[in-house]
């Protein structure tokens, strides 16, 4: 299990449990965070569950592959350097505490 | 207390119309009524992941059983509705419940097209492939050896035989038109998907008409074309396409043209009745269409909410779908009907290559196999409507993120 924080641009926060091998995406919307919609089911095809890594988290997260890597390319809000697509990234104990910041569409 | 909107039907359109409704902080209580005992789950997966077990039905549903009650949204599953009383703006249920609406959201759906009884179409080890139920009762049959023949070149079709591939099955496919997809893409695209079909030992046959199923005890045990040739099989699956599930909407007396006909804001012929994904047909580029995707159903869910909430908002959404069949992966952006040109452009492997669709001088839509460079950047082109010249797209030393971006 996994502690993960999403922080709004608003500076609104929600913070929940994630069981082990669930990816974030899902963990997002089963817990309401906006703006993460993960259309697609999390088959890298959507780009709608956006998310930017805590800098000191990115290590952790693991490798951004080719697809994802595209993929970032059509995300509503600009990619950055920690640019992730959330459903890559899945829950385990090393990613207890992580902080992931939602970018919000205009 | 006001009546709530009602939503009949839970699948894909309705998850993402309560998930809107519930975001916009909109004050009109909701409630959602749905056939299936389930919340609102994603079907894609079931032709995929689900079927080949490697996915919990639960990491199915859009949003966690539990959310709805949390967010406030009735709900009541298992629950079919017979009636919709229009000028009384009340539904009825199979069970004889009236229930007032303020206003309704049709997100009924299309069914799986089936084969007549006459000809075998309700024999044990017949199946569709729609609904968590469809799976859970074809998938215990899908053991190695078994010989599957599944009748329909389409996307469920060519998902399901990459499956039972992967499970050990024999797997023969018949498609009666001259080739497979032809209903959905071009002949480059067929091609691909054909050589990628046998490469993994389905056999393909197309335009192969069958007469009908035959039966051993109650049992399916193969198929016999018109030419009088037979096949044996254990089990048989059907994917001939899909039909809206209309007879509410045309029982109400709404107007139905392919679908529950509905403007760009999705509102129906009744101003109180809205109707949003497969159920729903639209007016794109001056032709009435009904689309069978996750895009349009989520796209025009949530719009409804927005609507309703008294946005100024129309349907204008740029149409994508997705497959997954062995390790390639499809993505498609655009709707290439009324195309009159395709171009491929190859990749750096025969694995990897996307087919441009043109009306004209424009490009409306785009077949990437592997290759999601082609989806991605092709995607923003057509988005900004950008017409690359067909040329310029064919030539594999065009870089299409500056093409995007430029």
């Amino acid at each position: 299990m996994a502690t993960i924080t999403w922080k709004m641009e608003d500076g609104s926060e929600i913070t929940a449990d994630v069981k082990d091998g669930l990816n974030l995406m899902e963990a997002a919307t089963a817990n309401n965070v906006p703006h993460i919609e993960g259309e697609c089911g999390g088959c890298l095809s959507c780009a709608t569950c956006h998310v930017f890594v805590d800098p000191e988290w990115l290590a952790k997260t693991g490798d951004v592959d080719d697809i994802e890597d595209t993929m970032l390319e059509m995300t509503d809000v600009e990619r950055e350097d920690n640019s992730r697509l959330s459903c890559q990234i899945i829950a385990s104990p090393e990613l207890d505490g992580l902080v992931l910041r939602v970018p919000e569409p205009e | 207390m006001n009546a709530p909107i009602v939503v009949v039907g839970a699948g894909q359109a309705a998850a993402s119309f309560v998930s809107r409704h519930v975001a916009l902080g909109s004050p009109e209580p909701l409630l959602l009524i749905g056939e299936e005992s389930h919340p609102p789950y994603q079907r894609p997966p079931l032709s995929k992941k689900y079927l080949l077990g490697d996915l919990e039905r639960e990491r199915l549903f859009i949003r966690p059983l539990e959310w709805y009650a949390e967010q406030g949204v009735t709900t009541r599953f298992d629950t079919r509705v017979s009636e919709i009383r229009a000028t009384e703006r009340q539904l009825v249920t199979d069970v004889g419940d009236v229930v007032d609406y303020d206003r309704l959201l049709l997100c009924t759906g299309s069914s799986a097209r089936g084969l007549p009884a006459e000809i075998g179409g309700d024999l044990a080890g017949v199946f569709r492939l729609r609904s968590i139920a469809d799976i859970d009762s074809m998938a215990p049959g899908f053991t190695a050896g078994r010989r599957l023949l599944i009748v329909g070149g389409g996307y469920i079709g060519l998902e399901a035989a990459a499956v039972a591939r992967q499970l050990g099955l024999e797997v023969t496919l018949l498609e009666m038109a001259e080739r497979i997809m032809q209903r959905v893409a071009a002949a480059e695209t067929s091609d691909y998907f054909r050589r990628l079909h046998q490469a993994h030992g389905v056999v393909i046959r197309e335009s192969a008409r069958m007469t009908r199923l035959l039966e051993d005890d109650g049992r399916v045990c193969g198929a016999e074309l018109e030419s009088g040739e037979v096949l044996p099989a254990d089990i048989v699956l059907i994917g001939i396409g899909g039909v809206a599930n209309v007879e509410l909407a045309t029982a109400a007396g709404l107007d139905i043209d392919n679908g529950i006909a509905v403007d760009e804001t999705c509102r129906s012929s009744d101003e109180y009745i809205f109707a949003a994904g497969d159920c729903a047909s639209f007016v794109r580029d001056g032709r009435r269409i009904r689309l069978e995707s996750v895009q349009n159903a989520a796209d025009q869910g949530d719009l409804v909410a927005r609507v309703m909430a008294g946005e100024d908002v129309t349907y204008q959404a740029l149409p994508w779908f997705w497959s997954d069949q062995y390790d390639c992966k499809l993505q498609i952006v655009g709707l290439n009907l009324g195309h009159d040109r395709t171009v491929v452009r190859p990749g750096d492997s025969d694995a990897v290559m996307s087919v441009w669709y043109y009306a004209g001088d424009r490009l409306i839509a785009i077949d990437a196999m592997n290759d999601p460079k082609a989806y991605a950047f092709g995607r923003r082109i057509i988005e900004t409507g950008k017409n690359p010249a067909p040329e310029v797209v064919a030539d594999p030393a065009t870089d299409l993120k500056l093409l995007a971006k430029s």
